[in-house]
């Protein structure tokens, strides 16, 4: 076993590396070189560049509709699910209750299930509960869902917090209310602002639960889903990249928070599954 | 240190919530399962018809089996791509470690549409990859089978679990004490028995919780059939999707999806047991 021969060995696993790291962002190069495309999706190398698709996708009435669906469902269940979710997260770390391992699975259940279980079963309420379909009951839908999202990132913070102060502010003669606004929620509001981020993201990403319980009002990816039903054009590229660049950069500003709130990124979430 | 009221108030609300818009939905889920369609309507009468037909249809029969082939092929091909990717960044990385951790990251939480929808516009009979292939003077005709194929939806669920895959067993690679790796390293173990012997065992429980959630998410999904599988790469979901849709079964529908949602608990529940086993923490 030379060292020459393990020198070797280094290369080939930085050369596959890199292709891994190319599959994983050759596609998403392609869509957004392709939405500056003038003759359309296909076709090699792309040659006139163009800014049209990008004028047609602002003059697209239907497209900014969605739009504003999307983000009142994703600001609404970002609401509803950090609010749940930081109860949720208080009652895991500090309450004992029958049920309480249960809860926890139930609660974290939606993260793991296919969205179609979760859509489906939801629907089956809603039908049950003589609900419309609504973008009311697609908020239900993410809200819900998102509990799972929210209580995982807010118990890894509550862990992380320092109890002295929560006690010290009690010793001396605060409230149990007083403390959690003054001591408990301020120290969590890192947690809470990338809990809110990431929730965000994912609400406006979402597609499998949506799919079940969307009424008449299209969602942003519910709108591009049916556009793709009638043939794709590089409009679709350009909304996509602007969706991309817009998940990215909330993506970014979620980690560089995470970062500083607690140093082990989204990997909690997923351990604690 | 925090009263009774206290603990009420945190867990009440999250409690109730879970139970009505969670529990019971799944519960409905499962009623459902043992109801039955009549006449064009929902009959709330106590069968077990609707399993019977899932087991006895061999219709049903072959789309699971395709199913799990499918599923388990892009188990099989994100741990081919995310492990050596995890183990590369773990021991090789270097000062680049950390921005290339991130790197990795990113696409993990991008929009599954888009991804789906770039996959389609690169496998397509005028896409892009077809383009190129022309382009290079490979092929004269376009290719038609690249897309609406098992293969596009392997290699569409691929690209999307690879990153969930490797995260995982990142973490279990980084966990385990370099110290270790020196030691079996002085004791005269070349690279591979090293790696064997003293790496691979020590991530298995990264590997495996990597695997379930391809496995499991792969295996419930009905939007990368649709997208780019076609009809000869239906998958079970889709068929739940028909039945709650077109075809008009709930019941039906509710009962392949009991089962799916069996499935998936009952491999979280395994590969947790197994993960505890094999865990050296």
């Amino acid at each position: 076993m030379s060292l020459e021969n393990s020198r070797q060995r280094s290369v080939w696993l930085t050369v596959y590396a890199s292709l891994v790291f190319g599959f994983i962002y050759l596609p998403i190069v392609v869509l957004i070189l392709y939405s500056f495309n003038r003759d359309g999706v296909g076709g090699f190398p792309p040659r006139h560049f163009t800014l049209g698709w990008y004028r047609q996708l602002f003059s697209d009435s239907a497209i900014w509709e969605a739009v504003v669906n999307s983000l009142i469902v994703a600001a609404a269940s970002v609401a509803l699910s950090l609010t749940l979710g930081l109860l949720a997260a208080l009652a895991l770390d500090r309450a004992t209750f029958p049920g309480k391992a249960l809860f926890r699975r139930l609660v974290l259940l939606p993260l793991i299930l296919p969205g179609i279980i979760t859509g489906l079963s939801l629907l089956m309420f809603a039908v049950f509960a003589g609900m419309p379909l609504s973008l009311l009951t697609v908020f239900l839908g993410h809200g819900t869902a998102l509990i799972s999202v929210a209580t995982t990132e807010l118990f890894a913070g509550l862990q992380k917090l320092d109890r002295a102060q929560e006690e010290a502010s009690l010793d001396l003669g605060a409230t149990p209310w007083q403390t959690f606004w003054r001591i408990t929620l301020p120290n969590l509001k890192l947690s809470l602002v990338a809990a809110g981020l990431l929730i965000f993201t994912l609400s406006m990403d979402e597609i499998a639960v949506t799919f079940f319980l969307i009424g008449r009002d299209n969602t942003l990816p519910l709108e591009i889903w049916g556009r793709l039903r009638r043939g794709i054009t590089p409009e679709i590229n350009a909304v996509s990249s602007l969706i991309f660049a817009v998940s990215v950069l909330l993506i970014v500003v979620w980690y560089r928070l995470r970062a500083r709130s607690i140093s082990s990124a989204p990997r909690e979430l997923l351990e604690n599954l | 240190m925090y009263s009774r009221t206290y603990k009420t108030i945190v867990a009440a609300p999250p409690l109730l919530w879970v139970c009505l818009f969670l529990l019971l939905p799944y519960a409905l889920m499962f009623a459902h399962s043992f109801w039955l369609v009549r006449e064009g309507a929902l009959a709330h009468q106590w069968n077990l018809q609707n399993y019977r037909a899932l087991f006895t249809n061999p219709l049903y029969f072959q789309v699971l089996l395709r199913t799990a082939r499918i599923a388990a092929s892009v188990t099989v091909c994100s741990l081919l791509l995310g492990y050596p990717l995890a183990y590369y960044l773990s021991f090789h990385a270097g000062p680049r470690k950390e921005l290339l951790y991130q790197l990795v990251i990113v696409p993990l939480w991008v929009s599954y549409l888009v991804r789906g929808y770039a996959w389609k516009t690169i496998l397509g009979s005028d896409g892009v990859l077809n383009g190129l292939l022309q382009y290079l003077h490979f092929t004269r005709e376009p290719v038609s089978f690249f897309l609406y194929s098992p293969f596009a939806v392997v290699l569409m669920l691929t690209h999307i679990y690879t990153p969930f895959v490797f995260l995982p067993i990142y973490a279990a690679l980084e966990h385990i004490p370099r110290t270790l790796v020196e030691a079996s390293q002085d004791l005269g173990g070349d690279r591979r028995a090293t790696f064997l012997r003293v790496i691979l065992p020590l991530s298995i429980p990264g590997l495996l919780a990597g695997a379930t959630f391809a496995f499991v998410l792969s295996l419930g999904d009905f939007l990368a059939p649709l997208l780019v599988g076609g009809p000869s790469a239906t998958m079970i979901a889709n068929i739940v999707q028909s039945l709650f849709g077109a075809a008009y079964d709930w019941p039906l529908g509710a009962a392949i999806s009991v089962c799916i949602l069996l499935t998936t608990v009952a491999l979280l529940f395994t590969t947790e047991r197994l993960e505890k086993r094999w865990s050296f923490r």
